[in-house]
Protein backbone atom coordinates (compact mmCIF):
# COMPACT_ATOMS: atom_id res chain seq x y z
CA UNK A 1 0.00 0.00 0.00
CA UNK A 2 0.98 3.22 -1.18
CA UNK A 3 -0.66 5.82 0.84
CA UNK A 4 -0.23 7.40 4.10
CA UNK A 5 -2.91 8.89 6.45
CA UNK A 6 -2.00 11.58 8.73
CA UNK A 7 -4.62 13.24 11.14
CA UNK A 8 -5.10 16.65 11.28
CA UNK A 9 -5.80 18.38 14.69
CA UNK A 10 -7.50 21.46 13.44
CA UNK A 11 -9.26 22.48 9.93
CA UNK A 12 -6.19 25.00 9.52
CA UNK A 13 -3.73 21.80 9.17
CA UNK A 14 -6.29 19.83 7.27
CA UNK A 15 -6.89 23.02 5.09
CA UNK A 16 -2.79 23.20 4.70
CA UNK A 17 -2.63 19.29 3.94
CA UNK A 18 -5.34 19.67 0.61
CA UNK A 19 -2.99 22.62 0.02
CA UNK A 20 0.05 20.30 -0.58
CA UNK A 21 -1.84 17.68 -2.62
CA UNK A 22 -3.52 15.34 0.04
CA UNK A 23 -7.29 14.33 -0.05
CA UNK A 24 -9.88 14.78 3.02
CA UNK A 25 -10.90 11.74 3.79
CA UNK A 26 -14.47 12.24 4.70
CA UNK A 27 -16.74 9.32 4.19
CA UNK A 28 -14.69 7.50 2.11
CA UNK A 29 -16.66 5.89 -0.47
CA UNK A 30 -15.31 7.21 -3.16
CA UNK A 31 -11.20 7.25 -1.69
CA UNK A 32 -11.17 3.97 -0.20
CA UNK A 33 -11.87 2.13 -3.81
CA UNK A 34 -8.97 4.04 -5.14
CA UNK A 35 -7.31 3.46 -1.70
CA UNK A 36 -8.17 -0.74 -2.06
CA UNK A 37 -6.87 -0.94 -5.91
CA UNK A 38 -3.75 0.40 -4.90
CA UNK A 39 -4.25 4.19 -7.14
CA UNK A 40 -0.32 5.17 -7.51
CA UNK A 41 -1.97 9.04 -7.95
CA UNK A 42 -3.72 8.66 -4.33
CA UNK A 43 -0.40 9.35 -2.45
CA UNK A 44 -1.22 11.22 1.08
CA UNK A 45 -4.80 11.41 2.98
CA UNK A 46 -5.65 13.69 5.62
CA UNK A 47 -8.16 13.06 8.55
CA UNK A 48 -10.45 15.52 10.20
CA UNK A 49 -12.53 14.84 13.23
CA UNK A 50 -14.06 18.46 13.91
CA UNK A 51 -17.63 18.56 15.57
CA UNK A 52 -18.18 21.47 14.29
CA UNK A 53 -18.32 19.66 10.38
CA UNK A 54 -20.70 17.65 11.54
CA UNK A 55 -23.28 19.80 12.87
CA UNK A 56 -26.91 20.38 11.57
CA UNK A 57 -27.64 23.74 12.01
CA UNK A 58 -31.05 25.99 11.23
CA UNK A 59 -31.92 29.01 10.53
CA UNK A 60 -35.56 30.48 9.77
CA UNK A 61 -33.88 30.97 5.71
CA UNK A 62 -32.64 27.57 5.62
CA UNK A 63 -29.82 25.05 6.70
CA UNK A 64 -26.36 24.88 7.22
CA UNK A 65 -24.82 21.27 6.93
CA UNK A 66 -21.38 20.45 7.93
CA UNK A 67 -19.43 19.31 5.38
CA UNK A 68 -18.67 15.90 7.06
CA UNK A 69 -22.73 15.16 7.92
CA UNK A 70 -23.97 12.37 6.40
CA UNK A 71 -26.69 11.28 4.00
CA UNK A 72 -28.05 9.27 7.26
CA UNK A 73 -27.90 12.29 9.05
CA UNK A 74 -30.04 14.48 6.39
CA UNK A 75 -31.94 11.07 6.25
CA UNK A 76 -33.42 11.56 9.72
CA UNK A 77 -33.06 15.15 11.15
CA UNK A 78 -36.03 17.06 11.23
CA UNK A 79 -34.45 20.37 9.95
CA UNK A 80 -33.25 18.33 6.88
CA UNK A 81 -36.81 17.13 6.08
CA UNK A 82 -37.30 18.67 2.80
CA UNK A 83 -33.95 17.05 1.36
CA UNK A 84 -34.82 13.21 3.21
CA UNK A 85 -35.75 12.22 0.14
CA UNK A 86 -32.81 13.21 -1.90
CA UNK A 87 -30.60 11.90 1.04
CA UNK A 88 -32.42 8.45 0.87
CA UNK A 89 -31.81 8.49 -2.73
CA UNK A 90 -27.98 7.78 -2.36
CA UNK A 91 -27.11 4.04 -2.07
CA UNK A 92 -28.12 1.57 0.31
CA UNK A 93 -28.28 2.30 4.45
CA UNK A 94 -24.91 1.40 4.46
CA UNK A 95 -23.32 3.97 2.14
CA UNK A 96 -25.55 6.16 3.81
CA UNK A 97 -24.00 6.00 7.34
CA UNK A 98 -20.48 7.02 5.37
CA UNK A 99 -21.44 8.94 2.77
CA UNK A 100 -21.01 12.75 3.04
CA UNK A 101 -22.61 15.49 1.92
CA UNK A 102 -19.31 17.43 1.31
CA UNK A 103 -18.08 14.41 -0.40
CA UNK A 104 -21.36 14.26 -2.63
CA UNK A 105 -19.84 17.75 -4.24
CA UNK A 106 -16.81 15.89 -5.51
CA UNK A 107 -18.52 12.82 -6.75
CA UNK A 108 -18.37 12.26 -10.33
CA UNK A 109 -21.63 11.65 -12.67
CA UNK A 110 -23.59 10.27 -12.55
CA UNK A 111 -23.12 10.49 -8.81
CA UNK A 112 -23.65 13.70 -7.08
CA UNK A 113 -27.55 13.34 -6.55
CA UNK A 114 -27.31 15.90 -3.25
CA UNK A 115 -25.57 17.93 -5.19
CA UNK A 116 -28.09 18.29 -8.43
CA UNK A 117 -30.52 19.18 -6.05
CA UNK A 118 -28.25 21.43 -3.80
CA UNK A 119 -27.89 23.46 -7.18
CA UNK A 120 -31.54 23.38 -8.39
CA UNK A 121 -31.51 25.28 -4.48
CA UNK A 122 -28.59 27.92 -5.13
CA UNK A 123 -26.65 26.64 -1.78
CA UNK A 124 -23.60 28.18 -0.61
CA UNK A 125 -20.27 26.36 -0.11
CA UNK A 126 -18.32 27.57 2.41
CA UNK A 127 -14.79 26.83 2.52
CA UNK A 128 -12.03 27.03 4.64
CA UNK A 129 -9.55 29.58 2.39
CA UNK A 130 -11.99 32.16 0.66
CA UNK A 131 -15.72 32.43 1.85
CA UNK A 132 -19.05 31.58 0.03
CA UNK A 133 -19.56 30.29 -3.38
CA UNK A 134 -22.90 29.73 -4.87
CA UNK A 135 -22.72 26.01 -6.26
CA UNK A 136 -22.57 26.75 -9.67
CA UNK A 137 -19.41 28.49 -9.52
CA UNK A 138 -17.71 26.21 -6.71
CA UNK A 139 -19.44 23.19 -9.13
CA UNK A 140 -16.86 25.06 -12.36
CA UNK A 141 -13.58 24.99 -9.99
CA UNK A 142 -14.64 22.33 -7.46
CA UNK A 143 -10.67 20.71 -8.03
CA UNK A 144 -8.97 23.48 -7.14
CA UNK A 145 -11.49 24.73 -4.22
CA UNK A 146 -9.96 23.24 -1.13
CA UNK A 147 -11.51 22.36 2.39
CA UNK A 148 -15.54 22.70 2.07
CA UNK A 149 -16.37 23.51 5.95
CA UNK A 150 -20.33 23.98 5.48
CA UNK A 151 -23.06 23.50 2.64
CA UNK A 152 -25.41 26.37 3.65
CA UNK A 153 -28.77 25.29 2.01
CA UNK A 154 -31.89 27.47 1.82
CA UNK A 155 -35.09 26.35 2.42
CA UNK A 156 -38.02 25.75 0.42
CA UNK A 157 -40.64 28.52 1.23
CA UNK A 158 -43.26 25.82 0.66
CA UNK A 159 -42.98 21.39 -0.46
CA UNK A 160 -44.19 21.78 -3.79
CA UNK A 161 -41.79 24.53 -4.75
CA UNK A 162 -38.93 21.73 -4.74
CA UNK A 163 -38.72 18.73 -6.91
CA UNK A 164 -36.61 15.98 -6.84
CA UNK A 165 -36.10 12.45 -9.15
CA UNK A 166 -33.54 10.28 -9.73
CA UNK A 167 -34.11 7.64 -12.41
CA UNK A 168 -32.22 4.67 -11.90
CA UNK A 169 -32.74 0.85 -13.54
CA UNK A 170 -31.81 -1.04 -10.65
CA UNK A 171 -33.72 -0.11 -7.36
CA UNK A 172 -34.01 0.39 -4.41
CA UNK A 173 -30.08 1.37 -4.68
CA UNK A 174 -28.96 1.73 -8.37
CA UNK A 175 -26.83 4.38 -10.19
CA UNK A 176 -28.71 7.24 -11.60
CA UNK A 177 -29.10 7.48 -15.30
CA UNK A 178 -29.69 10.58 -14.43
CA UNK A 179 -31.33 13.38 -11.78
CA UNK A 180 -33.30 15.82 -11.57
CA UNK A 181 -34.56 19.05 -9.30
CA UNK A 182 -36.68 21.60 -9.81
CA UNK A 183 -36.86 24.63 -7.83
CA UNK A 184 -40.02 27.20 -8.68
CA UNK A 185 -40.91 29.36 -6.16
CA UNK A 186 -44.16 31.19 -6.80
CA UNK A 187 -45.18 34.72 -6.61
CA UNK A 188 -48.77 35.34 -6.85
CA UNK A 189 -49.54 32.10 -9.22
CA UNK A 190 -46.04 33.26 -11.43
CA UNK A 191 -42.91 31.46 -11.16
CA UNK A 192 -39.73 33.34 -9.62
CA UNK A 193 -36.30 32.58 -9.93
CA UNK A 194 -36.93 29.25 -11.66
CA UNK A 195 -34.11 26.63 -11.50
CA UNK A 196 -34.20 23.33 -13.47
CA UNK A 197 -30.89 21.20 -12.62
CA UNK A 198 -29.63 17.99 -14.20
CA UNK A 199 -27.15 15.10 -13.39
CA UNK A 200 -25.78 12.66 -16.36
CA UNK A 201 -27.10 15.54 -18.84
CA UNK A 202 -23.27 16.73 -19.01
CA UNK A 203 -19.73 15.85 -17.02
CA UNK A 204 -21.19 17.35 -13.70
CA UNK A 205 -24.58 18.84 -12.08
CA UNK A 206 -25.84 21.62 -14.56
CA UNK A 207 -28.64 23.97 -14.71
CA UNK A 208 -30.91 23.56 -17.61
CA UNK A 209 -30.80 27.37 -19.10
CA UNK A 210 -34.13 26.08 -21.71
CA UNK A 211 -36.09 24.90 -19.69
CA UNK A 212 -35.52 27.57 -16.93
CA UNK A 213 -36.85 30.06 -19.27
CA UNK A 214 -39.89 28.29 -20.25
CA UNK A 215 -40.88 28.15 -16.79
CA UNK A 216 -39.67 31.92 -15.56
CA UNK A 217 -42.39 34.32 -15.00
CA UNK A 218 -45.22 31.46 -16.01
CA UNK A 219 -48.13 30.16 -14.37
CA UNK A 220 -47.35 26.33 -13.90
CA UNK A 221 -49.87 24.68 -15.80
CA UNK A 222 -49.77 21.89 -19.13
CA UNK A 223 -48.83 24.16 -21.15
CA UNK A 224 -46.08 25.80 -19.32
CA UNK A 225 -44.96 22.20 -18.32
CA UNK A 226 -44.51 21.00 -22.41
CA UNK A 227 -42.84 24.04 -23.33
CA UNK A 228 -39.72 23.53 -20.68
CA UNK A 229 -39.77 19.68 -21.05
CA UNK A 230 -39.41 20.78 -24.95
CA UNK A 231 -36.68 23.02 -24.38
CA UNK A 232 -34.65 21.46 -21.70
CA UNK A 233 -31.61 19.60 -23.55
CA UNK A 234 -30.85 23.01 -24.89
CA UNK A 235 -27.23 23.46 -24.42
CA UNK A 236 -26.75 20.07 -22.48
CA UNK A 237 -24.34 17.64 -23.69
CA UNK A 238 -25.05 14.27 -22.23
CA UNK A 239 -22.56 11.87 -22.57
CA UNK A 240 -22.25 7.86 -23.53
CA UNK A 241 -21.30 5.38 -20.88
CA UNK A 242 -22.10 1.75 -19.43
CA UNK A 243 -25.72 3.39 -17.97
CA UNK A 244 -27.22 4.86 -21.04
CA UNK A 245 -26.28 5.99 -24.42
CA UNK A 246 -26.01 9.97 -24.81
CA UNK A 247 -28.74 9.62 -27.22
CA UNK A 248 -31.07 8.04 -24.83
CA UNK A 249 -30.44 10.32 -22.54
CA UNK A 250 -31.45 13.54 -25.05
CA UNK A 251 -34.55 11.30 -25.58
CA UNK A 252 -35.74 10.42 -22.34
CA UNK A 253 -34.94 13.56 -20.49
CA UNK A 254 -38.11 15.68 -21.69
CA UNK A 255 -40.00 13.19 -20.39
CA UNK A 256 -38.53 12.96 -16.64
CA UNK A 257 -38.91 16.44 -16.43
CA UNK A 258 -42.25 16.66 -17.45
CA UNK A 259 -43.67 13.52 -14.75
CA UNK A 260 -41.54 15.58 -12.30
CA UNK A 261 -42.90 19.41 -12.86
CA UNK A 262 -46.28 17.46 -12.80
CA UNK A 263 -45.81 16.73 -9.50
CA UNK A 264 -45.05 20.04 -8.59
CA UNK A 265 -47.98 21.46 -9.76
CA UNK B 1 5.68 2.16 7.08
CA UNK B 2 4.12 2.92 10.43
CA UNK B 3 2.23 0.25 12.40
CA UNK B 4 -0.85 2.18 14.04
CA UNK B 5 -1.93 0.42 17.12
CA UNK B 6 -6.12 0.29 17.14
CA UNK B 7 -8.09 -0.74 20.00
CA UNK B 8 -11.95 -1.53 19.16
CA UNK B 9 -14.65 -4.09 20.76
CA UNK B 10 -15.65 -6.70 18.53
CA UNK B 11 -19.00 -8.49 19.24
CA UNK B 12 -18.41 -7.13 23.19
CA UNK B 13 -15.00 -7.81 23.52
CA UNK B 14 -12.04 -5.94 23.81
CA UNK B 15 -9.61 -6.71 20.94
CA UNK B 16 -6.53 -5.23 19.41
CA UNK B 17 -4.23 -5.49 16.64
CA UNK B 18 -1.64 -2.82 14.51
CA UNK B 19 -3.35 -1.50 11.58
CA UNK B 20 -1.15 -0.39 8.48
CA UNK B 21 -1.72 3.09 6.80
CA UNK B 22 -4.83 2.21 4.33
CA UNK B 23 -5.56 -0.99 5.60
CA UNK B 24 -9.43 -1.42 5.26
CA UNK B 25 -12.08 -2.30 8.16
CA UNK B 26 -12.47 -5.86 6.19
CA UNK B 27 -9.07 -6.92 6.16
CA UNK B 28 -8.56 -5.57 9.73
CA UNK B 29 -11.15 -7.87 10.76
CA UNK B 30 -10.49 -10.88 8.68
CA UNK B 31 -7.01 -11.02 9.11
CA UNK B 32 -5.85 -9.08 12.46
CA UNK B 33 -8.43 -10.04 14.26
CA UNK B 34 -9.37 -13.35 12.79
CA UNK B 35 -13.28 -12.54 12.46
CA UNK B 36 -13.84 -14.23 8.97
CA UNK B 37 -17.48 -13.75 8.53
CA UNK B 38 -17.89 -10.26 7.03
CA UNK B 39 -16.76 -11.17 3.41
CA UNK B 40 -14.81 -9.59 0.21
CA UNK B 41 -17.24 -9.27 -2.48
CA UNK B 42 -15.98 -6.12 -4.37
CA UNK B 43 -13.38 -3.82 -2.52
CA UNK B 44 -15.25 -1.04 -4.09
CA UNK B 45 -19.03 -0.62 -1.62
CA UNK B 46 -20.70 -2.08 -4.38
CA UNK B 47 -21.82 -5.78 -3.22
CA UNK B 48 -22.83 -5.33 0.77
CA UNK B 49 -21.03 -8.76 1.55
CA UNK B 50 -18.64 -7.04 4.21
CA UNK B 51 -21.36 -5.45 6.06
CA UNK B 52 -20.93 -4.71 9.76
CA UNK B 53 -22.65 -2.57 12.12
CA UNK B 54 -20.65 0.47 13.73
CA UNK B 55 -22.00 1.66 16.98
CA UNK B 56 -24.83 0.16 15.84
CA UNK B 57 -24.93 1.60 12.50
CA UNK B 58 -24.62 -0.83 8.88
CA UNK B 59 -21.33 0.45 7.32
CA UNK B 60 -19.10 -1.41 4.32
CA UNK B 61 -16.01 -2.55 5.85
CA UNK B 62 -14.33 -2.37 2.91
CA UNK B 63 -14.99 1.58 2.67
CA UNK B 64 -13.81 2.34 6.23
CA UNK B 65 -9.98 2.77 6.91
CA UNK B 66 -9.19 0.55 10.00
CA UNK B 67 -7.73 3.37 12.16
CA UNK B 68 -11.18 5.42 11.99
CA UNK B 69 -12.78 2.51 14.06
CA UNK B 70 -10.46 2.76 16.60
CA UNK B 71 -12.60 3.23 19.90
CA UNK B 72 -16.03 1.85 18.18
CA UNK B 73 -18.26 -0.53 18.97
CA UNK B 74 -18.29 -3.12 15.88
CA UNK B 75 -20.86 -6.43 15.06
CA UNK B 76 -20.32 -9.01 12.70
CA UNK B 77 -22.54 -12.28 12.22
CA UNK B 78 -19.74 -14.14 13.92
CA UNK B 79 -21.50 -12.39 17.21
CA UNK B 80 -25.48 -12.72 16.57
CA UNK B 81 -25.74 -16.26 17.74
CA UNK B 82 -25.69 -16.96 21.53
CA UNK B 83 -26.50 -20.72 22.47
CA UNK B 84 -29.21 -20.96 20.16
CA UNK B 85 -29.25 -18.86 16.56
CA UNK B 86 -30.36 -15.52 16.54
CA UNK B 87 -33.93 -15.73 15.30
CA UNK B 88 -32.76 -14.08 11.71
CA UNK B 89 -30.10 -16.78 10.88
CA UNK B 90 -32.93 -19.75 12.29
CA UNK B 91 -35.14 -17.95 9.74
CA UNK B 92 -32.67 -18.09 7.21
CA UNK B 93 -32.38 -21.58 7.59
CA UNK B 94 -35.64 -22.49 7.25
CA UNK B 95 -36.84 -20.47 4.80
CA UNK B 96 -33.54 -21.31 2.23
CA UNK B 97 -32.51 -17.96 2.44
CA UNK B 98 -29.21 -18.93 2.35
CA UNK B 99 -27.96 -20.61 -1.16
CA UNK B 100 -23.79 -20.29 -1.15
CA UNK B 101 -23.96 -18.19 1.68
CA UNK B 102 -21.24 -15.61 0.91
CA UNK B 103 -24.16 -12.49 0.84
CA UNK B 104 -25.66 -14.09 3.91
CA UNK B 105 -23.19 -12.37 6.86
CA UNK B 106 -23.90 -9.11 5.05
CA UNK B 107 -27.79 -9.93 4.46
CA UNK B 108 -28.06 -10.57 8.50
CA UNK B 109 -26.27 -7.52 9.62
CA UNK B 110 -28.35 -5.29 7.24
CA UNK B 111 -31.69 -6.83 8.74
CA UNK B 112 -30.27 -6.60 12.22
CA UNK B 113 -29.76 -3.16 11.85
CA UNK B 114 -33.25 -3.21 10.55
CA UNK B 115 -34.67 -4.94 12.61
CA UNK B 116 -33.39 -2.80 15.44
CA UNK B 117 -34.92 0.50 14.82
CA UNK B 118 -38.38 -1.26 13.05
CA UNK B 119 -39.42 -4.26 14.82
CA UNK B 120 -42.54 -4.65 12.39
CA UNK B 121 -41.03 -3.72 8.54
CA UNK B 122 -43.61 -3.54 5.97
CA UNK B 123 -42.32 -6.14 2.87
CA UNK B 124 -41.03 -2.37 0.88
CA UNK B 125 -38.71 -1.27 4.03
CA UNK B 126 -36.97 -4.53 3.88
CA UNK B 127 -36.54 -4.37 0.18
CA UNK B 128 -34.89 -0.84 1.03
CA UNK B 129 -32.72 -2.00 3.88
CA UNK B 130 -30.84 -4.73 2.25
CA UNK B 131 -31.27 -2.62 -1.27
CA UNK B 132 -27.07 -2.36 -0.99
CA UNK B 133 -26.68 -6.25 -0.52
CA UNK B 134 -26.04 -8.37 -3.88
CA UNK B 135 -27.20 -11.92 -4.19
CA UNK B 136 -25.99 -14.09 -6.98
CA UNK B 137 -28.31 -16.99 -6.12
CA UNK B 138 -31.47 -16.40 -4.43
CA UNK B 139 -33.58 -14.11 -6.61
CA UNK B 140 -33.42 -11.97 -2.54
CA UNK B 141 -37.61 -13.64 -2.31
CA UNK B 142 -36.19 -16.08 0.18
CA UNK B 143 -34.62 -13.50 1.79
CA UNK B 144 -36.97 -10.97 2.34
CA UNK B 145 -39.50 -13.08 3.68
CA UNK B 146 -37.06 -14.56 5.99
CA UNK B 147 -36.21 -11.10 7.48
CA UNK B 148 -40.10 -10.90 7.77
CA UNK B 149 -40.57 -14.08 9.15
CA UNK B 150 -37.68 -13.14 11.63
CA UNK B 151 -39.37 -9.69 12.48
CA UNK B 152 -42.56 -12.03 13.12
CA UNK B 153 -41.04 -14.64 15.98
CA UNK B 154 -39.10 -11.83 17.42
CA UNK B 155 -42.34 -9.88 18.28
CA UNK B 156 -44.20 -12.43 19.58
CA UNK B 157 -41.55 -13.47 21.99
CA UNK B 158 -41.12 -9.84 23.20
C1 LIG C 1 -21.95 1.46 -4.05
C2 LIG C 1 -21.98 2.96 -4.15
C3 LIG C 1 -23.18 3.57 -4.44
C4 LIG C 1 -23.25 4.96 -4.55
N1 LIG C 1 -24.45 5.52 -4.84
C5 LIG C 1 -24.53 6.86 -4.95
C6 LIG C 1 -25.77 7.47 -5.26
O1 LIG C 1 -26.79 6.80 -5.43
N2 LIG C 1 -25.81 8.82 -5.39
C7 LIG C 1 -24.70 9.59 -5.21
O2 LIG C 1 -24.79 10.81 -5.31
N3 LIG C 1 -23.51 9.05 -4.91
C8 LIG C 1 -23.40 7.70 -4.78
N4 LIG C 1 -22.19 7.14 -4.49
C9 LIG C 1 -21.00 7.99 -4.42
C10 LIG C 1 -20.63 8.50 -3.01
O3 LIG C 1 -20.92 7.53 -2.04
C11 LIG C 1 -21.37 9.77 -2.60
O4 LIG C 1 -21.31 10.71 -3.64
C12 LIG C 1 -20.83 10.39 -1.30
O5 LIG C 1 -21.63 11.48 -0.90
C13 LIG C 1 -19.37 10.80 -1.37
O6 LIG C 1 -18.99 11.30 -0.09
P1 LIG C 1 -17.80 10.69 0.80
O7 LIG C 1 -17.83 11.44 2.06
O8 LIG C 1 -17.90 9.23 0.91
O9 LIG C 1 -16.55 11.05 -0.11
P2 LIG C 1 -15.01 10.66 0.04
O10 LIG C 1 -14.76 9.38 -0.65
O11 LIG C 1 -14.55 10.76 1.46
O12 LIG C 1 -14.37 11.86 -0.79
C14 LIG C 1 -14.61 12.03 -2.16
C15 LIG C 1 -13.75 13.18 -2.70
O13 LIG C 1 -14.18 14.43 -2.20
C16 LIG C 1 -13.16 15.05 -1.45
N5 LIG C 1 -13.79 15.67 -0.29
C17 LIG C 1 -14.73 15.09 0.51
N6 LIG C 1 -15.15 15.97 1.45
C18 LIG C 1 -14.48 17.11 1.24
C19 LIG C 1 -14.46 18.39 1.89
N7 LIG C 1 -15.25 18.66 2.95
N8 LIG C 1 -13.63 19.34 1.41
C20 LIG C 1 -12.82 19.10 0.34
N9 LIG C 1 -12.79 17.91 -0.31
C21 LIG C 1 -13.60 16.93 0.14
C22 LIG C 1 -12.21 13.94 -1.08
O14 LIG C 1 -10.92 14.40 -0.82
C23 LIG C 1 -12.29 13.05 -2.30
O15 LIG C 1 -11.49 13.53 -3.32
C24 LIG C 1 -22.09 5.74 -4.37
C25 LIG C 1 -20.88 5.12 -4.05
C26 LIG C 1 -20.81 3.75 -3.94
C27 LIG C 1 -19.52 3.10 -3.60
S1 LIG D 1 -16.65 -6.00 -0.38
FE1 LIG D 1 -17.44 -4.26 0.62
S2 LIG D 1 -19.18 -3.80 -0.57
FE2 LIG D 1 -18.30 -5.43 -1.69
S1 LIG E 1 -26.76 -17.04 -1.34
FE1 LIG E 1 -25.19 -16.99 -2.83
S2 LIG E 1 -24.90 -14.87 -3.07
FE2 LIG E 1 -26.62 -14.92 -1.82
Amino acid sequence: MSVTVERAASVEEAAAAIARGAALLAGGTILMRRVNAGDPRLERLVRLEDPALRRIGSGSEGVSLGALVTMAEVAAAPETAFLAPVARAVGGPALRTMATVGGNLFARRTYGDLAVALLALGARIILARDGAREIGEFLRGRERAGLVLALEVPRPREARAFGFLKVARVRPAGTAVMTLAAHLPREGGRIRGARVTFGGMGPGPLRSPGAERALEGQALDAGTIGRAAAACVEGLEPLDDALASAWYRREVAPVHLRRLLEGML
Amino acid sequence: MALKPVALTLNGSERAAFTEDGENLLDFLRRRLGDLSPKFGCGQGACGACTVLLDGAPVLACLILAETAAGRRIETAAGLAGAALHPLQRAFVEGFAAQCGYCTPGMLMAAVALLRANPRPTREEVVAAIGGNLCRCTGYEPIIAAVLDAAGHMERRA
